[in-house]
């Protein structure tokens, strides 16, 4: 009985981590029609730069309440600036040519990640966190390090953030009826292109946020910390249907807890399962769980 | 350029140096360490042209049918990993070996294939993703105990014939790879020629218009997608041969999205720019450490000079740039002819057959 309940919570762990990098994807993917391959990156800068803040702000080896806050807010800043430039800089110049924006994302992607391995060596780095943090808590007899539920806690309130911009506020409103029907949106006198750069900086910040809750959740970064759960995030993305927030979530969840009981049993049945659910859902339901058909 | 009629020629004048190659005793400093003909740079160019073989493959389905998928590396993998098992675990001969694995890659691709030419565009580069990535966790994870895992696994050297072994023997490994370039090339060159080459391409301009036409383009496609998986199992086999053992990274969807980089940098308007794009990557992957710590580079400043030192961070950045201000790649084919494909694949929904939609647009 523990065991199942440490697997629930811990595969709800891994949603949540998922759903932090599947929810910016499909927000872009929805009204940008970019697949953006830079976000691997993002989530994997997001983890260095909570890495670094805490390491400045603590002293000792193991990381202070203060410092993670910082580290955390530092992460979703940063990245948050970092893909409000690549837009503005990058993207910008290729409006209306979603294939180059696509191959620009590929390259920043590539150059971004790799530029975390030139500047802190490729190695692994354990990644100190406060002590109540990394300390576990007893649910039903099972011992569930706390990270989890400030990570399930984390997404939660993202998710209903997201929600509540999405439908109560103007811009929710434009980046709504934008992933509709651009043209008609434009049409009615609206800028679109800041909801481009707002969505992509949105989604940049909460990959950054993921990459700073996703160090604490492996204890470790590494410069390919973010291209390993890309994969998963396209297939949450996917399997939840591109541009839908709350499919995001629901397909994190299913795809969080089937990994984590796959791989409990044996090492690969998790991985295997998940890319197996991802070719069933394409043949047989192709817009994905809450995906609408387009 | 002047004298567009020479230009049919010019490719035949690559062959030809490269035929002369490992007889070239000059030096070329900073572009080559030692003699030309060193089995080192020898072994440089025939990865290269593996790489090469690889690239044309995947853009026989990517640049000429018009299919974006993010599966190729399961091929590629097949190519590496079935021939290394076979004669380590079974301990078979090295020519049941290599058709082993060219007949169990090209099942493999079929029974993928069928599966997933049932969605299109984007959805199709998910669903091969999927199938690469499955492939990609039981090797890495080990399943069965016959891949090594992260390690990977080394050739049985004693298996294979004296003439493919040791560094004297480079030159031979080098004629083998281009043997089989040629061979892949000539080969590819028929097909996109011939009535079925018609046909792709026509599925990469209008799906449906050749629906229209009376042709089931599922067919066509997956002859397409089938062919050049088969070929990059024979890529896979050349590269293993070359490079002496099988690791995880040959079936990565890391290693499908450079091939994506090698096509487009090269241009897949042409069947010649991938190969250039392949051997350019993979000469600067390795080069770019022996730049690095050359003299020019080491007076840099270390925030010029480490990022420099990176191929992967330099090869990002060249590719950003590439596609901001150069966007035709080495082959410079035409805007609609090189990205027609990719515009297809990220298109919103398939295409219903028969009614015009946004990529049908005159360019």
């Amino acid at each position: 009985m523990s065991t199942i309940i440490l697997l629930t919570l811990t595969g709800l762990a891994l949603a949540a981590m998922y759903f932090l990098l599947a929810a910016g994807l499909s927000l872009i993917f929805g009204l940008m029609d970019v697949l953006n391959f830079a976000h691997g990156a993002f989530f994997t800068w997001g983890a260095y730069a909570a890495w670094w803040t805490i390491g400045e702000v603590s002293s000792g080896p193991r990381g202070s309440t203060l410092g993670f806050l910082l580290g955390i807010v530092a992460a979703t800043v940063l990245v948050g600036a970092m893909a409000a430039a690549v837009e503005i800089g990058l993207l910008r110049p290729l409006y209306r040519r979603p294939i180059y924006q696509i191959l620009v994302t590929l390259g920043v992607g590539l150059a971004l990640a790799q530029l975390t391995s030139v500047i802190w060596r490729p190695d692994a780095r354990p990644f100190p966190q406060p002590g109540w943090l990394a300390s576990t808590s007893t649910v039903f007899g099972a011992r569930v390090p706390n990270n989890r539920f400030l990570l399930i806690a984390a997404a939660v309130a993202v998710l209903a953030g997201l929600l509540l911009f999405l439908r109560k506020t103007r811009y929710g409103l434009i980046v709504r009826a934008g992933a509709e029907n651009r043209e008609m949106v434009q049409a009615l006198g609206i800028d679109v292109d800041r909801a481009f750069t707002l969505v992509f900086a949105l989604g940049g910040a909460l990959a950054g946020l993921g990459g700073a809750f996703g160090a604490a959740y492996f204890g470790a970064i590494n410069p390919g910390l973010g291209s390993a759960n890309l994969i998963f995030a396209f297939i949450v993305v996917v399997i939840g249907g591109l541009g839908s927030v709350s499919g995001s979530a629901l397909a994190a969840v299913v795809i969080g807890l089937a990994q984590q009981f796959g791989n409990y049993y044996t090492t690969w049945a998790g991985d295997f399962i998940v890319v197996l659910l991802l070719a069933a859902v394409l043949l047989l339901r192709p817009r994905g769980l809450l995906g609408t058909l387009r | 350029m002047s004298g567009g009629r020479w230009r049919p020629f010019w490719p035949l004048a690559v062959l030809l140096l490269l035929l002369v190659v490992p007889r070239l005793d000059v030096r070329l400093p900073v572009l080559f360490d030692g003699a030309l003909n060193s089995p080192g740079n020898l072994h440089l160019l025939a990865v290269g042209f593996a790489y090469g073989i690889a690239a044309l493959s995947y853009n026989l389905l990517f640049g000429y049918t018009g299919v974006l998928s993010f599966g190729h590396a399961l091929f590629f993998g097949a190519g590496v990993y079935l021939p290394t098992i076979a004669l380590r675990e079974w301990e078979w001969g090295l020519v049941p070996a290599i058709a082993f694995a060219i007949v169990a890659g090209l099942l493999l691709a079929a029974a993928v294939g069928a599966v997933s030419f049932r969605t299109h565009g984007v959805y199709f580069a998910m669903v091969t993703l999927a199938f690469a990535q499955a492939g990609a966790v039981l090797v890495g994870k080990n399943v069965g105990d016959l891949t090594g895992g992260e390690e990977g696994l080394s050739l049985p050297f004693r298996q294979l014939p004296n003439w493919m072994v040791g560094v004297v023997n480079t030159e031979n490994l080098y004629w083998l790879a281009l043997a089989v370039l040629i061979v892949v090339y000539a080969l590819a060159l028929r097909l996109v020629t011939s009535p079925t080459g018609a046909v792709w391409q026509g599925i990469r301009e209008n799906e449906g218009r050749v629906e229209m036409l009376g042709l089931r383009p599922y067919g066509f496609k997956l002859l397409a997608f089938v062919i050049s998986s088969g070929l990059a199992t024979v890529a896979g086999i050349v590269y293993l041969f070359l490079i002496g053992s099988a690791t995880p990274r040959a079936v990565s969807a890391e290693f499908t999205v450079t091939l994506l980089l090698m096509v487009i940098i090269g241009g897949s308007g042409s069947l010649w720019g991938p190969i250039a794009g392949a051997v350019l990557y993979y000469y600067l992957d390795e080069r770019l450490n022996v730049w690095a710590a050359s003299d020019a580079v080491a007076d840099l400043p270390a925030v010029l000079r480490e990022p420099l030192r990176d191929p992967l961070f330099v090869f990002g950045v060249i590719f950003v740039l590439l596609v901001l201000f150069f966007p035709r790649g080495l082959a410079g084919a035409t805007f609609g002819r090189r990205l027609g494909p990719l515009q297809r694949a990220v298109g919103r929904a398939a295409p219903a057959p028969g009614i015009a939609h946004e990529g049908d647009l005159p360019r």
